[in-house]
């Protein structure tokens, strides 16, 4: 046990993380004040897309961040502009170390990586195969030498290299994926090492620009978008009955994660407390979860058990809450389960109503989110909830925001591939 | 150093490569001077493929398999050789907290479609009416699910029950170090007890050799060993599938299980890869292992690539230890990206195991015979583009 326990350190002997400065991104704005006026406001940043041709999809909307240009587009480009502006946000917020010299390793959620069809049509048409195009040919292409900063920019690890480039975090940067729950698995993964005792402070950040055509197809073979496109703003509906899929969206979250001594000894505004997170895999399907719910059910017990909380402390849930038919039915009956009769008095919202499903980002996104509604003591809504489902008996704070007592509260991230992923954040102690 | 009780022991290996599958199999193929390469399929470029598998051993299910991928089912089959290595496989109870850490690329594409698409665009009336027509009829719907980074964790947790937790780290080379430090810290601090961890690459696929030609990383038309490619340098692409079982030493006892070799260290960092970073960076991760380790009883499995100027750092790095005996696993296996490291890190356990080293390969001076058993090994691994990583293998004795 360390000699210094105490207020620094849990009942279990790990140093407190705090959270000392957090930026965010999304389709409603740039930064912490924008966002959290117009999420309270129960505004959506869902709209029709425009920055390439829908014709011939189902699915013609998403929550894309179209305020932040890049030359050439991609969608390592735009990921890496947007945790560029989060982590930016986070690090002026927290006020730590000096510019450029960030004391601490860097965890980045990052969409996966490939060449898109910008590139391939580029190489194509250069190629001169016309109505004949092989492979060969683009390799033919890509050995000419001309498009060197293309491997560059399509490397997995490019982002996080250019992150820990400009912002001078230390060690190897961790570039990570665990689907739709990415965000807090980087989270997840900076409170681990602060309470290693490997670093004093960590970096930690959910990026995602990945609203192209392929990708927004592929999630529309799979059935997981909704259709309902009048008007787009209303498409998102979380726990409604009439929820008919998620809405594609993009943005960043970026939250500067400390040891509570470390914050305390430099003076630091301590914004929340990182108090815990739980993880369990789902081994059922690559896309549906267990119909027993266990995983979820597990996740969210491991996440409170890793905080050194019990269910009754919990005031507020933030959902992950992606309005697919899948999602807010599993959710809701591993939220029922955990919190037994109590689970239909506990506020429990979707952002995604709001911001759109914001893929790697989310987690890291309603991290910042979830702070925010501990700090304002005010919880953001789920709008566009008009059809109750009465298999959900959930109170969802129903398109109006509502101010509140709140001082813990538990995010969960749910992942294609069984990812299952809770965080558990609280207020300042007193 | 980390707690008795937390120290971190190998326990379990999964390998699949172009010299087969196994343990055993690697170590016959390693040294035997007949490099199993591809120089028709990809030409000019060459490949190293991956040895014929029979995929129902390790994935029972047709339709599992049917669901992945090629680099899917090379890891998966990997990651069920390592735990009926460990004697885990079908072990519900500890499988349930097994840690999983997989360090992954993305997947394939749909050649026939991409070139179709190409194909079509120039006569298109409406090309990006045409694209996304064509996209939404010719993409199938579980490609999406071969193609997720994240999915090589998932059929594993399917098909063999990993459900503890499941993280998927990208980023090339990089990823597989960062993967088996990031397992070996949490099992030292007791954040976890046991872990699976590694990756797969499947190196025959034309948009990575694509990818990789942009940077004219391919090595072409000539096969050379790894430290003997000055005059036509690069790497040939290799298909890997590398897990290994790490668990504390508690947590193996327990279970009465018996380790292959003990994980004392593993580090990593990063250069922006200026002229002499990458040797500037070698030589600070050796500083920080140097004193745990006996130069009469060791050895180094080298990852170098074949990639200039990467492999002349590394060549001047080792130039400092000629005391060494050196072996770089490369010109066998080839490049495979991120699971490059936990395949060599597979290698080294094996190596320390049996105390000796396959012969050298190599006749420019680099690797020499080794002239005495070995209790350590050092394994390297330097990133193509970024990334250099080091760990410390030893004796379980």
């Amino acid at each position: 046990m360390p000699s210094n326990q105490g207020r620094t350190h849990d009942s279990a002997g790990r140093p407190v993380v705090v959270v000392t400065g957090m930026g965010v991104v999304t389709s409603l704005g740039a930064g912490k004040t924008d966002n959290w006026s117009k999420l309270t406001a129960g505004q959506s940043g869902i709209k029709n897309i425009t920055r390439f041709s829908t014709d011939g999809l189902k699915t013609r909307f998403a929550g894309t961040v179209d305020f932040v240009p890049t030359d050439p587009m991609s969608s390592p480009a735009l990921s890496e502009r947007f945790a560029e502006l989060a982590a930016e946000e986070a690090i002026a917020e927290a006020n730590i170390g000096t510019r450029g010299d960030f004391p601490g390793p860097l965890f980045i959620a990052v969409p996966p990586v490939e060449i898109e069809w910008t590139q391939r049509r580029q190489l194509a048409n250069a190629s001169g195969a016309n109505t004949n195009v092989t492979y060969n040919d683009l390799i033919r292409m890509a050995a000419t030498g001309q498009y060197t900063r293309l491997h560059e920019r399509f490397m997995f690890g490019s982002i996080g290299e250019h992150l820990a480039d400009r912002l001078g975090t230390k060690g190897s940067p961790i570039s990570l994926s665990t689907a739709c729950a990415s965000g807090a698995t980087a989270i997840q993964l900076g409170l681990e090492a602060i309470r290693r005792g490997e670093t004093d402070a960590a970096l930690c950040i959910g990026a995602d620009g990945s609203v192209n055509p392929e990708s927004l197809i592929r999630f529309s073979l799979l059935s997981a978008l909704s259709t309902s496109a009048d008007p787009p703003e209303q498409a998102a509906k979380p726990f409604s009955k009439n929820r008919d899929g998620f809405v594609m969206a993009e943005g960043a979250g970026a939250l500067v994660l400390e040891s509570l001594e470390a914050a305390k000894a430099r003076g630091a505004k301590i914004l929340g407390i990182m108090n815990g997170a739980g993880e369990m895999t789902d081994a059922f399907h690559r896309t549906r979860s267990s119909p027993d719910g266990k995983p979820i059910i597990g996740c969210i017990r491991n996440a409170l058990t890793d905080a050194g909380l019990a269910p009754d402390d919990i005031d507020y849930i933030n959902s992950h809450g992606t309005g697919t038919p899948e999602n807010d039915k599993m959710e809701a009956l591993g939220v029922m389960t955990v919190f037994g009769e109590r689970a239909k008095s506990i506020p429990m919202s979707s952002n995604k109503s709001m911001v759109g499903h914001t893929l790697s980002a989310a987690g890291a996104i309603e991290a910042v989110f979830s702070l925010l509604t501990l700090a304002h003591q005010r919880i953001p809504p789920t709008i566009n909830y008009k059809v109750p489902d009465p298999t959900i008996p959930l109170d969802v704070v129903p398109n109006t925001a509502r101010d509140a007592k709140v001082t813990h509260i538990i995010s969960n991230s749910f992942g294609f591939g069984g990812q299952n992923v809770s965080l558990v954040m609280g207020h300042e102690p007193a | 150093m980390a707690e008795v009780s937390h120290e971190a022991w190998i326990t379990g290996i999964g390998i699949v490569s172009c010299l087969g599958e196994g343990a055993d199999a690697h170590w016959q193929a390693l040294g035997s001077g007949h490099f199993n390469t591809d120089t028709t399929a990809y030409a000019p470029y060459i490949v190293h493929r991956i040895t014929p598998l029979d995929f129902d051993k390790q994935i029972p299910k047709k339709g599992d398999q049917r669901q992945m991928e090629a680099w899917q089912r090379i890891g998966t089959y990997a990651a069920g050789m390592a735990l009926d290595s460990a004697g885990l496989k079908g072990n519900k109870e500890i499988l349930s907290h097994t840690d999983m850490i997989v360090a992954a690329g993305g997947g394939e594409r749909d050649i026939g479609a991409d070139t179709t698409i190409l194909s079509g665009l120039p006569v298109a009336a409406n090309p990006e009416a045409f694209l996304n027509e064509r996209l939404m009829s010719d993409l199938r719907p579980t490609l999406f699910l071969a193609q997720l980074s994240n999915l090589l964790a998932g059929n594993i947790s399917i098909v063999h029950g990993v459900t503890g937790s499941s993280r998927t780290f990208m980023g090339e080379e990089s990823a597989g170090v960062d993967a088996i430090r990031i397992a070996l810290s949490r099992i030292n601090a007791g954040q976890s007890e046991i872990a699976l961890v590694g990756g797969s690459y499947n190196a025959e696929r034309p948009d990575l050799l694509m990818l990789y030609q942009f940077g004219g990383f391919n090595m072409k038309d000539r096969f050379a060993p790894i430290w003997q490619r000055t005059d036509n340098p690069g790497f040939a692409l290799g298909s890997l599938g590398a897990f290994l079982v790490i668990e504390s030493r508690s947590h193996a006892q327990a279970r009465d299980a018996k380790p292959i070799a003990r994980l004392s260290a593993v580090r990593s960092g990063r250069s922006s890869r200026k002229p002499g970073d990458i040797t500037a960076s070698l030589k600070h991760l050796w500083g920080e292992i140097a004193d745990r380790l006996r130069p009469n009883e060791l050895a180094l499995i080298s990852g170098a690539s074949g990639v200039e100027p990467a492999t002349a750092e590394e060549r001047a790095f080792l130039a400092e230890h000629q005391d060494i005996a050196v072996r770089a696993t490369g010109t066998y296996l080839g490049h495979g990206m991120e699971p490059q490291f936990p395949m060599n890190v597979a290698l080294a356990a094996i190596a320390v195991s049996r105390g000796n080293l396959f012969p050298p390969t190599d006749d420019s001076g680099v690797e020499r015979s080794l002239d005495h058993s070995i209790t350590q090994a050092i394994i390297t691994a330097v990133g193509h583009w970024r990334g250099e990583g080091m760990a410390l293998v030893e004796a379980a004795s």
